[in-house]
Parts: structure tokens; sequence; C-alpha cells
């Protein structure tokens, strides 16, 4: 066949679209999310959160995480008048069933739901031997569990106890940011399903995110600040107590 | 010049077998996308991506139950979840013919979120439900008693004064149809 200019023109355009497809990897796992085009994070409002431990059964169920561990919890606090640096924290069962009313008098009690902050200089990847746990190109700290050794150092790296090891796989597990759910253009199970909206999963990349006006708007706190990490679990209306 | 040059052929023939060996117990233990995008397997992140959902997402609840959506603006539920009280429902989008979500028991998926604590923030309606006037009395006698509570929940449906999931209901609670 004579290839000519027509011919040549016609060609063009979908030897693009083609390609296109072959950089986004299998076109049935990912049609249009592109990873690089994303920098995942979550805003929490604790005003806003009522302890119902909807996220936990969620997250429990979306990720089949075994009994009595837990990649997303609730601590309830108790803090008496003015001992900001010894407050009551209790979870049961990582909130999974609510929590009971409480019998403290006087000071104020809060919840504040815990997950992994998914840190842009997370200590957990950096002690890696084997390079199973890593931050992905959409900043997102995950496990490749059939790389795994279950040795435990990452368990031990992270400061906020966001990991442990499956008692079923012996490998380490960690919260995803339901990884197979924001690649598909869904919310995490925790966010979909929070009654109060009092998590909200945050794409800082992304200009048109209202995560931008609410952190200039708000009095926005992380986790354990000093410690360097990059959080990017952000809490709206925390107290100094929170550790 | 050259005369001893043996042991140098020699030294060298060793270093290239050692090269080649290392070369290919390299290619086949390193999995073939390691270090694609960093140090890790860059396939990883296509397997982590694979796993299947289990909730479906509000949005594809509404675009089937536009109804019931109609009806949720009535109440103060609105912004409540479809899946925050009805569960992990994909499969059932998936095969709305054959996977029928479970009815909603309201006395446990109300107290779920209202029953009070002194944690929760001042502004949220909240009811100790053990209390509460509204409960029948076989609900007061406390924790253990789930099934005579279910079987009392039911026998007040039958009765005609609460109802199941009709989201005319969630904008209160099957005990105060009055809200």
């Amino acid at each position: 066949m004579d290839l000519t200019r027509r011919h040549l023109l016609l060609l063009l355009p979908s030897a693009a679209v083609a390609w296109k497809y072959v950089l986004a990897g299998t076109p049935e796992a990912a049609p249009n999310y592109h990873r690089t085009d994303h920098w995942w994070g979550m805003l929490i409002d604790i005003p806003k959160c009522i302890g119902c431990g909807s996220c936990v059964r969620a997250c429990a169920e979306e990720n089949d995480v075994p009994d009595g561990f837990f990649r997303t919890w609730i601590e309830r606090y108790h803090v008496a008048d003015w001992k900001i640096e010894r407050p009551q924290v209790e979870s049961p069962n990582g909130g999974k069933q609510g929590f009971p009313p409480g019998q403290e008098s006087g000071g104020k009690n809060f919840f504040v739901p815990k997950l992994c902050n998914h840190c842009e200089d997370s200590p957990c990847t950096q002690v890696c031997p084997v390079g199973a746990t890593f931050v992905s190109p959409d900043g997102v700290v995950l496990v490749d569990k059939s790389y795994c050794l279950g040795c435990r150092y990452c368990v031990q790296a992270c400061p906020y106890g966001c990991r442990f090891i499956n008692p079923k796989t012996n490998t380490a597990e960690k919260c995803t940011l339901c990884y197979h759910r924001i690649t598909k253009g869904l919310t995490t199970a925790c966010c979909e399903v929070c009654p109060t909206g009092a998590r909200q999963l945050a794409d800082l990349k992304n200009p048109k995110d209202p995560i931008h006006e609410f952190l200039r708007t708000h009095t926005v706190q992380i986790l354990k600040p000093h410690m360097a990490t990059g959080a990017k679990v952000f809490y709206n209306g925390m107290d100094g107590s929170v550790r | 010049m050259f005369k001893d040059i043996e042991h140098l052929v020699r030294l060298a023939a060793v270093i290239v077998i050692a090269l080649v060996a290392f070369i290919a117990i390299r290619a086949a233990v390193v999995p073939k996308t390691f270090g694609e995008y960093g140090h890790y397997r860059a396939a990883s992140l296509d397997d982590i991506a694979a796993r299947p959902i289990s909730f479906a997402g509000h949005d594809v609840c509404e675009a089937c139950h536009t109804d019931v959506v109609d009806q949720k603006k009535l109440g103060r539920h609105i912004a409540v979840p479809c899946e925050a009280c009805h569960g992990a429902q994909a499969r059932h989008a998936d095969d709305p013919a054959s996977v029928k979500p479970p009815k909603l028991d309201t006395a446990v998926v109300c107290a779920r979120c209202h029953e009070a604590n002194s944690a929760k923030p001042k502004t949220f309606p909240q009811v100790v439900t053990a209390e509460s006037p509204a409960t029948p009395a076989i609900n007061r006698i406390g924790p253990g008693s789930k099934l005579k509570r279910r079987q009392e929940t039911q026998r007040q449906v039958r009765k005609g004064r609460g109802k199941w999931t009709s989201h005319a209901v969630i904008s209160s609670c099957s005990c105060h149809p009055q809200l």
C-alpha cells in the first residue's frame, strides 16, 4: 500500500490516542486516572465528628481488616479542666461499635478520628529494607504485600501507630486511602459513609478542590508537626491535648 | 612484554564470569517493574488498585433511586450518604435483581448516631434511648436484649406504628413519627 499524505494524516491522531492508552497502562485498570495529576490527603473536621464508628466499620468491610486491628479508629478524649498534658483517651474496639456515654463531669470531651497520615517524608517507608512500602506517585503510602517480609521495622517507625502486622498474611498492613477506590474516581469508604461529613478526601494537586479554600480560612493542624513527617491528614478544630 | 600474561587472563575470566552471574541472578530475582517509579515494584500499584469495591457510593445509589433522593430532600438527613445506614451495597448495585439489601431496624440505626454522648457536638440532636418515653418498655431492659428489641420493633411495625425504610421516615425515627 502506498502511504499517501492523506493516509498519514488520518493515521496520526488514532496512533496518538492509542499511545495515550499504552502510557496509561492497562486501560481497564485505570481508564482516565493519571497518578501524577493527584496528591491525596484528608481533611478531618473534629467539631463535626459524632463518634458513631461508621468509618471504622466501613473501613473493616471495604478492606477486609481483621478483628481487633484498625486501619482507622476513633479516640474519645476527656480533658479535665486545665490538664491539657494529661488527657484521658479511650478507644474501645477502635470505636467500631460507638462509645459509652461517658461519666466524666467537667472538662471537655471530643472525638478524634485517626488514620495513616500519608506523610510526604514518611518514616515508615524510609526504614523498609526491601522496598515493600513506598509513597506512590499520587502521594499515598502503600504496602506491596507480595514483597513485604513482615520484619516490623515500619510498625515501629510510624510515629502515629498506624501500622500493624496482619495475622493472616504476616505482612505489614495500613490504610491505603482506599487506593482501589480513589483510582476509580470514588472517595474512600470512610469518607463515603461519614454521616456528618467530618471526613473528606482531599486532592491537594487539584486547584478546584474545596480543601484549598478550607485550609486558607480555618485553623488547621496536623498531628505531631515536630516530627516533620509532612503529614497530609489535616485536622480542623483540634485541641492541643491531642497526641 | 606480555610474557606472563596468563594469570591476568585467568583473573579477567573470573571477573567476567562473576559479572555475568551477578547480572543473570539480578535479572531473575529483581521483579520486572522494580525501580520504575522509585525503590519499589511499580506493578504493585495496579495490584492494590485492582481490589474490588464494597461500597458503591451514593452517586450510584441516586442514579436509580431518584424517588428516595426526592424524599430525602424533605428531611434533615439530606446530606447523610445512603450507605451510612444501609451498609455496603456495591453487590446490590452490580446486580440489583438478585442481591437485595436487608431491611433496616430504625431503633438500631438511629441510635448509632443519635445516642447521647458527652463528647458529641452540643448542637447535634441526641437522645438517651433507654430513658426515651418513645422507646417501647422492652427496649429499656438494656444490653443483651437485641433480639427482643427487634421482635418488638417488628410488632410495632405490624401495628402500623412504625415504618421500615420509607425515606419519609428517615426524616425521623420510627419512634418519633411526629418529627
